[in-house]
């Protein structure tokens, strides 16, 4: 099919979608309406019944712990598949030319810049992984974070998979136990209250940090997977700067 | 009006899609198409006056806009950061392999 016919097929068909969107649009809840039974429910559980007071955390590891389940595994699956398909292309680099040459290195100003803020950044991805269930933030939010670290040392001239130390095998056992860990609680409230997910764990006092039962728990968790899963991906993909 | 940027952000990002001549133009125009959601998420559980429903610093009771919306929009991000991780690892290898990465000369199917 020639691109102008495609592109033809396209708009006929994107006016009758826009058609039937709009209509469908028309019939969903103003800003104006009342809030939503889901609103009031998911926020009243997850304060008085949860014990924290970010009620988003609360619906993600509790009332849809399941589902945050399938997200993680999602990711870590992903992730896997992603350095998969990177990795055979570095294997048949590696056999073609073995003779790296030597890292130029990043610029005085960029690598002092970056190595001064890795401490930090770790720190504050640290803090958002730890206080997701008080305010707003949380494993996902926080293992970014510590993923931007990585980007960060790169920056600063350091090439990941070429060194000797090769920490690539890390990340992925950090990416493992994080999948690992969030499986073993789901399966632990199974083993304690008899339900998945559920909520074994001493719900402490709303607003303190050690409250929430598994929700902290499972933060920390996520918060190790996706670390471990942004940074394997990124590093599979600079990898693939360095080989070119 | 949010419900009207959604879907503009998807028929624009579906027109990115067809008329595409690059697979990286290709895989962002997606995330365009995809970032609709979120903003049709958000707007379904926005009320007027909500606060955010954090709270640490809000008495119990406080009118806010409903959290489900905001914990499905962050599974959706999270989706859609895997999704597009592999689609760019499969750009790079039909880039390596086929030594293109305009879709209409990725057309036949090669051994």
């Amino acid at each position: 099919m020639s691109r102008r016919a495609r592109t033809r097929l396209f708009l006929g068909a994107a006016a009758v979608l826009g058609a039937v969107l709009l209509w469908g649009l028309l019939a969903l809840p103003r800003p104006v309406a009342p809030p939503p039974p889901s609103a009031r429910l998911s926020t009243s559980v997850a304060v008085h019944e949860r014990h924290v007071t970010d009620t988003v955390a609360g619906v993600t590891f509790d009332l849809r712990g399941l589902d945050t389940l399938g997200e993680e595994l999602i990711l870590f699956v992903a992730a896997t598949g992603a350095a998969v398909l990177l990795r055979a292309q570095r294997d048949e680099h590696d056999e073609a030319d073995d003779d790296s040459e030597e890292d130029p290195g990043a610029p005085g100003v960029l690598r002092v810049a970056a190595t001064t803020l890795v401490g930090p950044v770790l720190v504050l991805g640290a803090y958002i992984v730890a206080h997701g269930h008080l305010t707003p933030g949380g494993g996902f939010q926080g293992g970014v974070i510590f993923a931007a670290a990585l980007v960060l040392v790169y920056a600063a001239g350091k090439t990941l998979a070429t060194d000797p130390v090769h920490p690539v095998a890390s990340i992925e056992i950090v990416e493992a136990v994080g999948a690992a860990a969030y499986v073993l609680v789901a399966l632990a409230g199974l083993v304690v209250a008899g339900v998945a997910l559920a909520n074994f764990l001493a719900l402490g006092t709303a607003g303190q940090l050690l409250s929430g039962g598994t929700i902290l728990v499972l933060q920390v968790a996520v918060g190790a997977e996706v670390a471990g899963a942004v940074t394997l991906v990124l590093t599979e993909f600079l990898d693939q700067l360095v080989l070119e | 009006m949010p419900y009207l940027v959604a879907a503009y952000l998807l028929l624009i990002g579906l027109y990115g899609v067809v008329t595409s001549r690059h697979l990286v133009h290709l895989v962002l125009c997606i995330t365009v198409a995809q970032s609709s959601t979120y903003v049709l998420l958000l707007a379904v559980g926005y009320r007027t006056g909500g606060r955010a429903p954090v709270f640490s610093d809000l008495p119990p009771g406080t009118p806010v806009v409903d959290p489900v919306v905001q914990a499905l929009t962050l599974t959706d991000v999270v989706v859609e950061a895997t999704v597009v991780a592999v689609l760019l690892a499969v750009t790079i290898q039909a880039a390596k392999r086929f030594g293109t990465v305009d879709p209409d000369e990725l057309r036949a199917l090669r051994g």
